[in-house]
């Protein structure tokens, strides 16, 4: 069921947007945690906060924002530096050893809470695992003035901002410190994070960066905390980092993908939790947001994987599709060309030619294509190269006999086994290449097995091949 | 730790280093788990020259560069740059790494990395203004990689990689460059973009100081070598009547003989618990 737009201001409203707040925080720092290979900090620090928030609540005795921040920072900070004491003096490897210290503090947070003084307060394990996103509502207080916003208008209502849930004031204000620490230690951070040895030496201290961004996990920790809990708030520190790490090559953006993953996060798994049932024949049903949160986290970065534009699973094996069509319409051309010229009124029948080149979808693609781009052309039953495409082919075969060429006489292979590798070699040669090959072999018109190699002709540029989609040739 | 009596503070009053020097390193010592590294290093860099260090794998090599700018704790020992501790003088030195020392997956693009040699001159808080890209894009040019500037660096041949890494050394604009194998598994043609590189730092005043592998490059390449082996075995001019590239010093580099100097560390490093 649809709520109203009244419903979803009064109701809704604060929960969404303190869920957004919180996950764009997590996406800029988890975006660093990516880059740095140090995505377990995270989970370490998210853990770790739990002993900080309860040690918090039992010294000042209520669930206030700052001192539940301090005490949260001061343990993430502790856990840290056990950490780095742990691998540095047991010798063990970063990974088992902040494992070992964050799940020793989560048992001390867990120990403290179960104090009979904790009882009576809502900071309960049930919250601190799944977060309580439900309980972020405005309040309605006649004493103060305040009122729940019901119009749009309402949200530009100092009365009705100054009701707004502690929550989301608290994610707003961590929000936007942790936004301006980044922008304005971007470069530095960027630096740390890429080579610490120049970051170093040019005076920007990795340990004091490194301690800056533990800082910002630990903020962002705290503020989702509440809404996410500490379970899943490291799903909110990878998955979108890590979607976004899918799609762009720049630091920038990626920043900007994550935020905007995370947010995508946030709106489609809340409304799935909170109208999905509705919607689908279970009326007056919710589901856990935070946990609908984090598997649509999940989901998104899993469609990052399958779909990105270059580092998608699916662009890859486009791109390997269409290397394997250019590489057989390059084999096709070639190979006309030698029974042409073997004798001139001959031509290959079509399944003659799929099954030289191999069979199956590539073949047939590679001769399709080779007909759009007017290489070849039906005749009779077979097939024929077209002007333009007996160029391409005898600039092929050219490449092909001066490999053969090159590799006998510069590399002293048999002539009976550079075939193969002529073959590999002429999809990936340069007209640059070509013209070093011609000038380093004895002879430009004979290639090692007695046939003509053919002339660059006036036409002569060697054929498009599959440069540009491969490595770089000098690799 | 080995202890020894307190190294003084400025190496100004020692006539044997000159306060001119690019690089003096006096009597340095650097310890991994109590084990020496190094040892006793002493040595004067004379200023616009080329200088390999030339040593056997575990010589100290990369561990002398990374003393010397204070990215590993020395045991003991001064080491100044143009008569000035490295805090001091930090604008004035370059640094490229070894290659594989960081990850080049990472997001960024050839011109950002090459920007990054002026983050020094940037400072803290500041930003990569035009004039900064365009020193960087000036450093690209001169490796030859201006072309490929907004390439991201894994896209890069690992030849291209490591100009790239030069190019980052000289937007930085120093007087004194620490390369740390530049010229490992780099092809033909990088390998000469370097070396021309190099030449014209040294024509125009500078002093570069890199580890490098192939011993029979070194003459052709480099005015001075160091031939280090924990401790310094020779330093001086590669050719002429003072030549220290010498086989019988070659033999003392790479010999692999132990000297009782050498049992006589491990015996004590296994007495301490190292």
């Amino acid at each position: 069921m649809i709520p109203s737009l009244a419903e979803f201001l009064a109701i809704d409203l604060a929960a969404v947007v303190t869920a957004c707040l919180c996950a764009a925080t997590c996406a800029i720092v988890g975006s660093f945690l990516v880059l740095r290979r140090q995505a377990l900090l995270g989970d370490s620090i998210a853990h770790s906060v739990l002993p900080g928030l309860a040690a918090a609540f039992l010294i000042v005795g209520s669930r206030g924002s700052v001192p539940m921040f301090i005490g949260a920072l001061v343990a993430g900070i502790i856990s840290t530096v056990l950490s780095e004491g742990l691998r540095r003096i047991a010798r063990v490897e970063s990974g088992a050893a902040m494992g070992v210290v964050f799940s020793t503090m989560f048992a001390l947070g867990v120990l403290l809470m179960s104090l009979p003084r904790m009882r009576t307060v809502d900071l309960d394990a049930d919250c601190v695992l799944n977060g309580v996103l439900e309980t972020v509502v405005w309040t309605a207080d006649t004493a103060r003035g305040t009122r729940v916003p019901t119009t749009l208008a309402d949200l530009l209502d100092p009365g009705v901002l100054a009701g707004a849930p502690q929550q989301l004031v608290t994610a707003l204000v961590v929000f936007v410190v942790v936004g301006c620490v980044v922008l304005a230690l971007y470069k530095e951070l960027t630096l740390a994070s890429f080579d610490g040895g120049l970051a170093a030496a040019l005076g920007f201290p990795p340990w004091l960066l490194h301690t800056v961004l533990v800082v910002l996990a630990a903020s962002a920790s705290v503020a989702s905390f509440e809404v996410v809990g500490s379970i899943l708030v490291i799903a909110m520190l990878i998955c979108p980092a890590a979607s976004a790490r899918m799609c762009t090559d720049r630091l920038t953006s990626q920043i900007a993908v994550a935020v905007l993953f995370s947010v995508l996060s946030v709106l489609s798994g809340y409304c799935a939790a909170a109208f999905g049932p509705g919607l689908v024949g279970f009326p007056g049903t919710t589901l856990s947001a935070a946990g609908m949160i984090t598997v649509a986290a999940g989901l998104l970065l899993v469609a990052a994987i399958l779909l990105a534009p270059v580092h998608g699973l699916l662009a890859r094996s486009a791109r390997t599709f269409r290397l394997g069509v250019t590489i057989a319409r390059e084999d096709l051309l070639a190979m006309l060309y030698r029974v042409e010229e073997s004798n001139p009124h001959q031509t290959l029948r079509r399944d003659q030619v799929i099954q030289g080149l191999g069979g199956g979808v590539v073949a047939r693609s590679a001769i399709r294509s080779a007909l759009s781009r007017g290489e070849i052309v039906p005749a009779g039953h077979g097939l024929t190269l077209t002007d333009p495409g007996r160029a391409a082919a005898r600039a092929l075969v050219r490449t092909h006999r001066l490999w053969e060429s090159y590799l006998v006489h510069e590399l002293g292979l048999r002539p009976d086994h550079v075939h193969r590798a002529a073959m590999d070699l002429e999809h990936h040669t340069t007209p640059a290449m070509v013209q070093d090959l011609a000038s380093a072999v004895p002879s430009v018109t004979d290639d090692p097995h007695g046939r003509r190699i053919p002339d660059a002709g006036l036409e002569g540029s060697p054929a498009r091949s599959a440069r540009g989609n491969g490595p770089e040739p000098g690799r | 730790m080995l202890h020894r009596s307190a190294a003084p503070k400025t190496l100004a009053d020692r006539p044997e280093h000159s306060p001119s020097s690019p690089l003096s390193v006096h009597d340095m010592t650097v310890a991994y788990q109590r084990r020496p590294v190094l040892w006793d290093v002493d040595f004067d860099a004379p200023a616009r020259s080329l200088i390999a260090i030339v040593g056997p794998n575990g010589a100290g090599k990369s561990t002398l560069i990374k003393a010397c700018l204070n990215l590993l704790p020395r045991a003991s020992g001064t080491v100044e740059f143009f008569g000035r501790p490295y805090r001091e003088a930090r604008s004035l030195v370059g640094y490229v790494p070894q290659r594989e020392s960081v990850d080049w997956d990472f997001p960024v693009s050839a011109l950002d990395v090459a920007a990054m040699g002026r983050y020094g001159a940037i400072g803290w808080f500041g930003r990569v203004t035009r004039r900064h890209a365009e020193a960087a894009m000036e450093a690209l040019r001169q490796v030859g990689m201006a072309d490929l500037a907004g390439r991201q660096i894994s896209q890069l041949s690992g030849g291209q990689q490591q100009r790239v890494f030069l190019a980052r050394a000289l937007a930085q604009d120093a007087r004194l460059y620490f390369m740390d194998e530049p010229l490992a598994g780099v092809d033909a043609a990088t390998e000469a973009t370097i070396i021309e590189v190099l030449r014209s730092l040294r024509q125009a005043g500078k002093t570069v100081i890199v580890v490098h592998h192939d011993l029979s490059t070194v003459p052709q390449y480099f005015d001075h070598v160091l031939l280090l082996n924990t401790r310094v075995i020779a330093a001086g001019p590669v050719s002429g009547p003072e030549s220290v590239f010498t086989s019988e010093n070659l033999k003392r580099t790479y010999g692999g003989r132990l000297t009782l100097l050498d049992q006589a560390a491990e015996a004590v490093a296994r007495a301490r618990g190292g």
